[in-house]
C-alpha cells in the first residue's frame, strides 16, 4: 500500500519530464532509428510493385555483387587515402594557425584573422563548386588564364583525373583550416602563461617556446582529435567529393568515395541492392571503428573518451 | 633591443603576419571571384573568361534578376521558410529533450541519453532513409522533405545542450522555484530558457546555416522547380550548364545563353545567395568560434 502510495507521487513528479521528451524522442525514432531498422534492406531484391517488406529475400547476394566490382576498392581505397591526406595536413595546418593567431598581441587582430579564414566554412558546397568552376572551367577559368599566359597549355580540369587529388586536398583545407585552428587556438589559449614567462627569464626563443612548451601540451588533443578522425575514416563528406568534381564520370577514379557511390547507384543507375549494400558496409565498419577509437582513447585518457 | 620585445621576437611576429595574411587572403579572394564574374559583362566573360579586374563594370546581370525575378525569389522565399521554421523547431524539440536528460531526478535519464547519444554512433544509411521517407511518409516533392530528413535536430546537439544545463543551471535555483509553487514547466520556460540563450544562440545558428546551406535534402526529394531552394537552384543549373557542355550537338554560345541565365546571372545569384550570410557573420562570429570550441571539447 505504502509503496503504491510511493510509485504513484514519484510518477507524478516525473510525468512533465516525459512529457517534453517526446517531440525529439519521436523524430530521433523515425530520422534516427527508422533506417536503422531498414538495414535489412540490403539483404533483399526490392522490387517496389511488391513493396519493402514483401520483397524477397536474397542473402548477401547484394554483398557479393558489389565486392566482384571494381567500384567497392575504389571508392573504399579513395574514402580512406583521401581521409588519412586531411587528417595529416589538416592537423599540421590547422595547428600552425592554431599557434599563429594565438600567438597575435592584440584581440582584435585575433578576431580578424580568426573571421576571415574561417568564412570558407559558412559556404554551401554548391557555392564552393561555383567557385571551384571559376577557378578551373577549361574555357574562361582563372588556372588556364594563368598557365596560358605563362606560355603553358590549358587544362582540361573536369576530365583529367590525375589532378584531382590535388585539388580536392587543397579545397577540403580550404574550407576547413578555419575550424580546425580554433579548436587547436582555444587549447592554446587555456595553457599557463607562466610557462612562457619563465622560457623568456631562461632566454627562450620563440620557436624554442612552441616546440617545448605548446607542442608538448597540444599532445593529447591533436592525439584525441586524431583517434576520432580515424574512427570517422570510412565516411567523407558528399559535398567535397560530389559538387567539386561535378558530378563529373570521367573522375570517378579518383572522386569516387563510399558515400558519393551510394548517392549514384541509388538515384542515378536505380541499383538499389548494390547502394544499400555499401551504405551497410559504411555503417557497420564505420561502427567498428568508431568503438574501437573510442577504446583506445579511453585508455590514453579516460576523461576524453565518448563513453 | 627596443621596446619590451626583442627582435627574434619582432622578426616572428612579421612572419605570423605574412603567414596569416596569406591564409586571409586564400579565404577571401575565391568569395571576390564571384562578385567580380556577376559584375564582368557576359561578352568579356566568353572573350577573356574571369578576371579579378574587369575592364568595365556590368550591372546587367543584377538588373536581370530583378526584373525576372519569378523562379529566384520563390527560391528564396523557400529557403528563408525553411530555415526559420526549422530553426525555430529545431530550438523548442532540442531543448525540451535535452533538459529533462539533464535532470538528476529524471529517473529514465540514463536510457534516454542513451538513445540520443546511440544516433550519434550508427546509422543506417542513405537508402533505408531515403525509403522511409518517400514510401512510408511521403516526402517526395512536399516542402517538408527540405525540412525533416537530417537537419531537424542531431544527437550532438541534445548532448551539448544538456552538458551546458547540467554545467549551468544551479539545482538550488529549481528547488527554489518549486518552494514557489512553479511546477515543471514553468521552470523550464521562466528559469531555464532564458538562462540558456547562450546555447540556444550557437545550436540556433549551427541549424539554421544548415538549412540555409542544404542541397542535399532537395537532391534527393525534390524535383518540381517549384520547390527548388536557392541551393538547389544553383546546383540545378550548374547540372544544365555541364549536361550542355558534354553534349557536343549543341555547341554554339548563342544558343546556351539563350536557354540558360549566363555567367555573370549564376554568379549573382551566388552573390545574393551568400550575402546574408556575409553581412550577418561578424554578429553571429562570437556564439559561431563558442560552438566550434564547446563542441570540440565533449563530442
Amino acid at each position: 500500500m505504502n509503496q503504491r502510495i510511493k510509485t504513484k507521487k514519484r510518477l507524478q513528479k516525473q510525468w512533465p519530464f516525459y512529457i517534453m521528451i517526446i517531440p525529439g524522442m519521436i523524430y530521433l525514432l523515425i530520422n534516427n532509428y527508422g533506417p536503422m531498422a531498414g538495414i535489412f534492406i540490403a539483404f533483399k531484391k526490392i522490387d517496389y510493385g511488391l513493396g519493402i517488406f514483401k520483397s524477397p529475400w536474397v542473402g548477401l547476394e547484394n554483398f557479393e555483387y558489389l565486392f566482384k566490382t571494381d567500384a567497392a576498392f575504389t571508392m573504399t581505397r579513395n574514402t580512406i587515402l583521401y581521409n588519412v591526406a586531411f587528417i595529416v595536413l589538416g592537423t599540421v595546418l590547422g595547428i600552425a594557425v592554431g599557434i599563429m593567431l594565438s600567438e597575435l598581441r592584440s584581440k582584435a587582430k585575433t578576431k580578424f584573422f580568426q573571421t576571415v579564414i574561417l568564412l570558407p566554412y559558412l559556404l554551401s558546397w554548391v557555392i564552393c563548386a561555383y567557385i571551384g568552376y571559376a577557378f578551373l572551367s577549361k574555357e574562361s577559368g582563372l588556372l588556364n588564364s594563368l598557365l596560358t599566359n605563362l606560355g603553358f597549355q590549358a587544362v582540361d580540369w573536369y576530365n583529367d583525373p590525375g589532378k584531382w587529388p590535388v585539388i580536392l586536398i587543397v579545397v577540403n583545407i580550404w574550407k576547413g583550416i578555419g575550424y580546425t585552428s580554433i579548436i587547436y587556438m582555444s587549447t592554446i589559449i587555456g595553457i599557463d602563461k607562466s610557462l612562457y614567462e619563465a622560457a623568456r627569464v631562461d632566454g627562450a626563443t620563440k620557436w624554442q617556446e612552441i616546440r617545448l612548451i605548446t607542442l608538448p601540451l597540444l599532445k593529447s588533443t591533436i592525439i584525441m582529435l586524431t583517434i576520432m578522425n580515424i574512427g570517422r575514416i570510412f565516411y567523407s563528406d558528399f559535398g567535397l567529393f560530389y559538387q567539386i568534381p561535378l558530378n563529373s564520370g570521367t573522375l570517378y577514379p579518383t572522386t569516387q568515395t563510399i558515400d558519393t557511390y551510394v548517392y549514384r547507384a541509388l538515384m542515378q543507375q536505380n541499383q538499389i541492392g548494390m547502394s544499400s549494400a555499401a551504405g551497410v558496409y559504411q555503417s557497420l565498419v564505420g561502427f567498428i571503428l568508431v568503438l574501437a577509437a573510442n577504446m583506445i582513447v579511453r585508455k590514453l585518457s579516460p576523461d576524453d573518451a565518448m563513453f | 633591443m627596443s621596446g619590451v620585445y626583442g627582435r627574434g621576437e619582432k622578426i616572428f611576429q612579421v612572419i605570423i603576419h605574412i603567414f596569416l595574411g596569406i591564409f586571409a587572403v586564400c579565404a577571401i579572394l575565391p568569395l571576390i571571384i564571384l562578385v567580380t564574374g556577376s559584375i564582368t559583362s557576359e561578352q568579356e566573360l566568353i572573350q577573356d573568361g574571369y578576371t579579378f579586374f574587369p575592364k568595365s563594370i556590368d550591372f546587367s546581370a543584377y538588373k536581370y534578376l530583378f526584373q525576372q525575378a519569378g523562379q529566384i525569389l520563390n527560391s528564396y522565399g523557400i529557403t528563408l521558410f525553411i530555415t526559420i521554421f526549422g530553426t525555430v523547431l529545431s530550438l523548442v524539440i532540442t531543448p525540451l529533450l535535452a533538459y529533462p536528460l539533464s535532470r538528476k531526478d529524471f529517473r529514465a535519464r540514463n536510457i534516454f541519453s542513451f538513445l540520443v547519444f546511440f544516433t550519434m554512433l550508427f546509422n543506417g544509411g542513405i537508402v533505408p532513409s531515403y525509403i522511409m521517407w518517400t514510401q512510408i511518409f511521403h516526402l517526395k516533392n512536399t516542402i517538408w522533405s527540405l525540412i525533416f530528413p537530417n537537419l531537424l535536430m542531431n544527437g550532438f546537439n541534445v548532448v551539448l545542450m544538456k552538458n551546458y544545463f547540467a554545467q549551468n543551471i544551479p539545482t538550488e535555483l529549481i528547488e527554489a522555484a518549486k518552494v514557489d509553487g512553479e511546477n515543471e514547466f514553468g521552470i523550464f520556460f521562466r528559469i531555464v530558457l532564458p538562462l540558456a540563450l547562450p546555447v540556444m544562440a550557437t545550436i540556433g545558428l549551427f541549424v539554421g546555416i544548415g538549412y540555409w546551406n542544404d542541397w542535399t535534402n532537395g537532391l534527393y526529394y525534390v524535383s518540381e522547380p517549384e520547390l527548388y531552394s536557392l541551393q538547389n537552384f544553383l546546383n540545378r543549373m550548374m547540372q544544365d550548364i555541364q549536361f550542355l557542355m558534354s553534349n557536343s550537338q549543341i555547341q554554339s554560345g548563342g544558343q546556351m545563353a539563350a536557354a540558360f541565365p549566363s555567367t555573370g546571372i549564376r554568379m549573382a545569384i551566388s552573390v545574393v545567395g551568400i550575402l546574408p550570410i556575409v553581412v550577418l557573420y561578424p554578429f553571429f562570429q562570437k556564439y559561431f568560434v563558442k560552438g566550434i570550441t564547446v563542441g570540440a571539447v565533449k563530442g
